[in-house]
């Protein structure tokens, strides 16, 4: 396979800071490379490095060391170059008090070069699409926090680059905007234009882009598509629940294992028939780890909907009938805080809540509660 | 060419942006009008010591615009703060347009209120003080008001970039334009001056901006002060729009 040269090329890039303090390395020597239409999400906790990477790759911030290439434009010798290619959506916002929201829209479109028919037409177009119209003549500190966000972005798309850099576009926004975005965001992608997009919110990443970089203090801990970085880090996790009547007086009391000793609880006790759950799993697949909670057995295995039904067939074969058996994903929470030891979630207030495939992870951190009888 | 383009666009934006917005204009004016209203009468009594025996509104007016200048300017970095505050400079360093462009659109925009400020000015000098002041004296005024403006703008946008708050800001302009203001002679001619002070007056470059306005505003256009004057403005205008570029090239807003 022949894959197109990447259009964000980044070696070795690296940004020191100067404080009272001492020195504070933000970035250190990261490597990037994106492809033409990749919808690239920057994750990480704040102070991870993620807006100091971003401004470096738009030219304002030098790097103290390393190197990148943007659109075949070199950073360092052409920075114009790099500015006429991308658009940029700084973490806090880019409007003042004063501005009105259509002039400064058509003022950032034509500060690209774009004449003032195209400009305004632009601009007129873009302001539907980000939930913006009605609003054009009132000047920015008349504006929700929300409504000032989209025109942040507005301002950010409407010389129509192919480069777009957003960070954290959708703070503050509300569920119907941020899904709004989303949207415009993927269907940018369908017009080949390639998005790098830094963001702390788990479901976010998950469901808007196709690559992951995972930053923690300067550097890049994993590197993958939401899907392999979950994969990586979790497998997937059967849940069999077990119906206790049906089970009554046929078992003992088992305690719950764990391949992973240091990371679960050993201490649980357990529905009779769990046991031979464990076991049956174990027999039918290659298990990672298993956590007993009452009459559920969480399994945890490489591939979870390859797993099912083998599972199945070695419960029907033990006389075990499971009342339920569930397969999800691990979020990219786990995800996160296994590679960084931190959760995002923490910093995420309550934003995180109802995301779709929401387990909270359950063999690396799980902390089940076993109530004793 | 690009660069004027760009430096039109930012022009235009800025300008709206004040005229949408006058009161700071507005505010800016007061303080020489209220100079020329309350303090400029007294000095029709002073005599042959303030003016030399010709009128004292010739000699005090001039004066006044070029109060203007220097304060009109001086603060016009205070904008400049609040814009790197809201992002609105960083997301314009982010386009392809000059750097120069950035800048000189804004010190283009306080030229022309400062120009505006200065004719309303001299304006009400003539309806309500009589003054009557040569007619290309007072167009070659007006331009060297617009060289002191292009000067004091550009180094308070320098300064702005450097202190990023209005506080910074705030404490040097203050150790500044009070001792400019004093040893440039707007206020009182320097020939009141002890021998020391006017010595030190000469190294202000306003001192001698004000010496040449007057001689203008007077008719006396074949004088050494006019031409020293006009030369040492074009220079000082020519040194800090130099040194607003350079800053706004190199600062990593
Ligand atoms: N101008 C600066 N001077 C000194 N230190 C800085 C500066 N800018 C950023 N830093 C430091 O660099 C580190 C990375 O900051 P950065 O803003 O890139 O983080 P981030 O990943 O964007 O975080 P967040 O999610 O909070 O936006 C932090 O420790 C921060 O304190
Ligand atoms: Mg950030």
């Amino acid at each position: 396979m022949n894959q197109p040269a990447p259009v964000i090329t980044a070696r070795r890039l690296a940004r020191t800071f100067q404080t009272r303090t001492g020195r504070v390395e933000a970035v250190r020597g990261i490597d990037v490379d994106v492809q033409t239409g990749e919808i690239i999400g920057l994750l990480g906790p704040n102070g991870a490095g993620k807006t100091t990477t971003v401004r470096m790759l738009t030219t304002l911030l030098a790097p103290t060391a390393g190197d990148a290439t943007i659109a075949g434009h070199d950073l360092r010798h052409d920075p114009r170059g790099v500015r006429s290619r991308i658009g940029y959506v700084a973490q806090g916002g880019s409007t003042s008090d004063e501005s009105l929201v259509l002039e400064e829209i058509i003022l950032q479109a034509r500060l690209f070069g774009i004449g003032k028919a195209r400009a305004k037409a632009n601009a007129t177009a873009l302001l539907p699409s980000l939930d913006l119209d009605g609003l054009e003549h009132r000047p920015c500190r008349q504006l929700s926090g929300g409504q000032r966000r989209r025109v942040d972005i507005a301002l950010g798309l409407v010389h129509q680059p192919h480069i777009i850099f957003l960070d954290e576009p959708t703070s503050g926004l509300d569920p119907q905007s941020r899904a709004n975005l989303w949207e415009h965001i993927r269907k940018l992608r369908t017009d080949g234009v390639t998005v790098v997009l830094s963001t702390h919110y788990l479901d976010e990443a998950d469901a808007l882009c196709d690559r992951l970089l995972v930053m923690d203090h300067g550097t890049i801990v994993a590197d993958g598509t939401p899907d392999e970085l979950k994969r990586r880090i979790s497998g997937d996790i059967v849940t069999v629940e077990i119906d206790t009547t049906a089970m009554a007086g046929s078992g003992d009391t088992a305690s719950s294992r764990s391949d992973r000793a240091a990371s679960s609880p050993e201490s649980a006790r357990s529905t009779p028939g769990t046991d031979a759950t464990v076991r049956a799993a174990r027999q039918a697949v290659d298990v990672r780890s298993v956590l007993v909670e009452r009459n559920r057995v969480h399994v945890t295995v490489e591939h979870g909907d390859q797993a099912v039904v083998p599972i199945l067939r070695a419960l029907d074969g033990a006389g075990i009938a499971p009342s339920a058996l569930t397969v999800k994903r691990p979020s990219l929470d786990d995800v996160f805080l296994s590679l960084t030891g931190r959760s995002l979630r923490d910093s995420d207030e309550n934003r995180d809540r109802g995301r779709a495939g929401g387990m909270t992870s359950e063999p690396e951190t799980g902390t089940p509660a076993v109530s004793h009888p | 060419m690009h660069m004027i383009h760009e430096t039109r666009l930012i022009f235009w934006s800025h300008l709206r942006a004040n005229l949408r917005n006058p009161a700071w204009a507005v505010i800016m004016l007061m303080q020489p009008l209220l100079y020329l209203v309350l303090f400029g009468p007294l000095l029709e009594n002073l005599g042959g010591a303030y003016a030399d025996g010709s009128d004292p509104w010739l000699v005090f007016t001039p004066g006044m615009v070029l109060m203007i200048a220097l304060f009109g300017s001086a603060f016009a970095g205070f904008g400049l703060v609040a814009e790197l505050r809201s992002g609105v400079v960083e997301r314009q360093r982010v386009t392809p347009a000059s750097r120069n462009a950035l800048l000189l659109g804004r010190v283009a925009k306080d030229m022309t209120v400062l120009v505006a400020q200065a004719v309303v000015l001299i304006g009400i000098a003539i309806a309500a003080f009589g003054v009557r002041p040569d007619p290309l004296g007072m167009v070659a005024t007006l331009a060297l008001v617009a060289l002191v403006g292009v000067a004091f703008a550009s180094a308070s946008y320098a300064l702005a970039l450097k202190t990023r708050s209005e506080d910074g800001m705030a404490s040097t302009l203050n150790s500044l334009t009070v001792p400019l203001l004093l040893l440039s002679g707007i206020l009182l001619p320097m020939t009141l001056a002890p021998g020391w002070l006017e010595a030190l007056s000469r190294i202000n470059p306003l001192s001698h901006t004000v010496d040449a306005v007057r001689a203008m505003f007077a008719s006396r256009f074949d004088t050494a002060e006019v031409v020293t004057g006009t030369l040492v403005t074009l220079a000082f205008a020519v040194v800090l729009g130099y040194v607003g570029t350079r800053t706004f090239q190199r600062e990593n807003a």
